[in-house]
């Protein structure tokens, strides 16, 4: 792409480029004006995200218990305590554990969903609508309806009902980190979620191939199938791919609901967030560690998301879509 | 693949992904008995509408409470959101200003920092607010999403200039034009952002369960999420509850699919 100014239609003949207009309109200066827009979203956005943002560095450097106006400071205590705190690397471990797993399995289900859908002929929309409709599924709902129902470690739950009929005993899925069965619960409950949102995404990008290629290949007497597949449909969904793998990082980083209703009070398998939630807000609400974590957090975060940046091209100059 | 042979792979699949839903209104319209027997019951033997009413006259969870929080709080939030987001992407994609780009810069960095990982400090905040426990503390501090008013800026950047200049040559100005012009012209877009935002808004659970001290201000996720811990287990109705928190979203899904998918097509991005 070029880096070009002009935006929207470039006009035929140079002499119609409008300049500056005269200031006009009953509200004077186009200064004014910008104000008048951004102002009320920029207030927020100091007051709401910044001013938290700055809090949180501010009380990461004191003992900060019960209150939020400490006034001991303790330099990088805090962080030292976080990071040699086994509870807080090992949430780190466990959601490396988690995205090692879900980032791949999600992209892999959502693509392949895609690709089957695209190629139906009739009753496209009914298939496309069963897979999306888990999106409307809370994360809370979805998780009762798994640890309550599905998982459930007695004999009523459907998975081991069904074991049972091959004869196999009862397991308890979510009550006991070894074996780690409920990896399998928290899993399939995300799978189910997700896989339906970036089958859209995906499809999308599968209809934006032009026709031609394919045709060409067929030409160049490339199979159709795996090589196709290989060779013009994987290629063309390298953007899409990347982006999906990377909002698929960034939401399994913020893992919270799942795991704080699927494995309520237990002490294992707990992800970042759920480990920082219950440092600030629980029996000690420890504000100085919590806030530390967060800042440890994003700082792991703006790495990705700077990765992220750079792919879907934020400030590379205005260009119109 | 033949035909036949896709459309086999797709059913088992679609099976797979309903056996969820399936479940859900089995043990909503059961009594518990036939959910915790001893032998797998595909249906329930008499279909039992009583359960509907029974979320709503429990006395342990207050359920129509949350659900009116819910309402409330997903639709304020939708509206709030896209009031200040459109109007910040708008002055940040068309009105000619020196510092415009710093500005909008300092946009973007926040995108680096998902409000996820700032509850700590948001609710500190809030709290000396004295926002905890109240709609305010619900709505407010998630209104100004950075992202949104990127998406709006993208937008606006590729609004046609034509039909801004022909009001402006009827002596409109910026606001006028803004709100004559510009939004009429736009309500797919506001409408593709709109139907995204309230489902993000009626599915979060992270902020309302620590804002929600009170059970009085508890949003439907969080009164859903009460239930796995309460002493007693009553699966009945704990099943149409949650089959209750999620109508409104399929109400969304029904009527409002083609902004839903045209939205994800557009931001790719869930809160």
């Amino acid at each position: 792409m070029s880096t070009t100014t002009t935006r929207g239609l470039a006009s035929p003949a140079p002499a119609k480029v409008t300049k500056t207009r005269p200031r006009r309109g009953p509200r004077g200066t186009r200064t004014f004006n910008f104000w008048l827009f951004t102002s009320p979203f920029l207030i927020g956005l100091i007051v709401f995200v910044y001013i938290p943002i700055g809090w949180s560095v501010y009380l990461s450097f004191f003992e900060a218990r019960f209150t939020v106006t400490p006034s001991d400071f303790v330099g990088l205590d805090n962080y030292r305590q976080m990071l040699t705190d086994s509870n807080f690397t090992g949430s780190l471990g466990t959601f490396t554990a988690f995205a090692a797993f879900i980032v791949p399995t999600t992209w892999a289900v959502s693509l392949g969903l895609a690709l089957l859908v695209n190629r139906l002929r009739f009753m496209r929309a009914f298939y496309r609508s069963v897979f999306f409709l888990p999106t409307a599924c809370s994360y809370v709902a979805a998780s009762l309806i798994w640890k309550m129902s599905i998982f459930n470690g007695v004999r009523f739950g459907l998975a081991n009902t069904v074991i049972g009929w091959f004869g196999v005993d009862n397991v308890a899925w979510l009550a006991n980190p070894d074996p780690p069965w409920y990896w399998l619960v928290i899993l399939t409950a995300r799978l189910w979620l997700q896989s339906g949102f970036y089958m859209i995404l995906f499809l999308a990008a599968l209809q934006n191939i032009p026709r031609e290629l394919y045709e060409a290949a067929a030409i160049d007497g490339a199979k159709p199938g795996w090589q196709t597949f290989r060779h013009i449909t994987l290629p063309q969904l390298r953007a899409t791919s990347t982006a999906v793998i990377l909002l698929l990082l960034v939401a399994a980083y913020q893992a919270f609901d799942e795991f704080f209703n699927l494995l309520s009070k237990t002490t294992w398998g707990r992800p970042p967030l759920v480990e920082l939630y219950y440092t600030a807000l629980g029996q000690n609400q420890n504000y100085g560690a919590g806030s530390a974590g967060a800042v440890i957090l994003t700082l792991l975060i703006c790495v990705v998301t700077l990765f992220q940046g750079r792919i879907m091209g934020f400030g590379r100059g205005d260009q119109s879509q | 693949m033949s035909s036949t042979g896709l459309y086999v792979a797709i059913s088992v699949a679609a099976c797979f992904f309903l056996v969820p839903f399936y479940l859900l209104i089995r043990n909503a319209l059961s009594t518990d008995p036939e959910i915790t027997g001893e032998n797998w019951k595909f249906f329930p033997t008499h279909i039992q509408w009583g359960n509907i009413t029974e979320p709503f006259a429990d006395t342990t969870v207050d359920f129509g409470q949350s659900m009116v929080n819910s309402l409330v709080v997903g639709v304020l939030h939708t509206v709030g959101t896209l009031f200040v987001c459109s109007l910040a992407g708008y002055g940040l994609a068309r009105i000619p200003y020196r510092h415009a780009n710093k500005i909008f810069y300092a946009v973007l960095v926040t995108l680096m920092v998902p409000a996820a990982v700032t509850f700590v400090p948001s609710f500190v905040l809030v709290s000396s607010l004295g926002w905890v426990d109240s709609y305010r503390g619900l709505i407010i501090p998630g209104l100004f999403s950075g992202f949104t008013c990127f998406l709006f800026r993208q937008y606006f950047l590729g609004f046609p200039k034509e039909l801004e200049e022909a009001a402006r040559v009827d002596g409109l100005g910026y606001w006028g034009a803004y709100w004559r012009v510009v939004v009429p012209n736009s309500l797919n877009f506001f409408a593709a952002i709109a139907t995204i935002t309230f489902i993000n808004g009626w599915n979060s659970f992270l902020w309302p369960l620590v804002i929600g001290q009170d059970p009085s201000a508890w949003t439907v996720q969080v009164a859903l999420s009460s239930y796995t811990t309460n002493q007693t287990v009553n699966y009945h109705l704990i099943f149409m509850a949650t089959a209750i928190s999620i109508l409104p979203l399929l109400f969304v899904f029904l009527f409002l699919q083609r902004w839903l998918v045209q939205g994800i097509a557009q931001t790719g991005i869930k809160g």
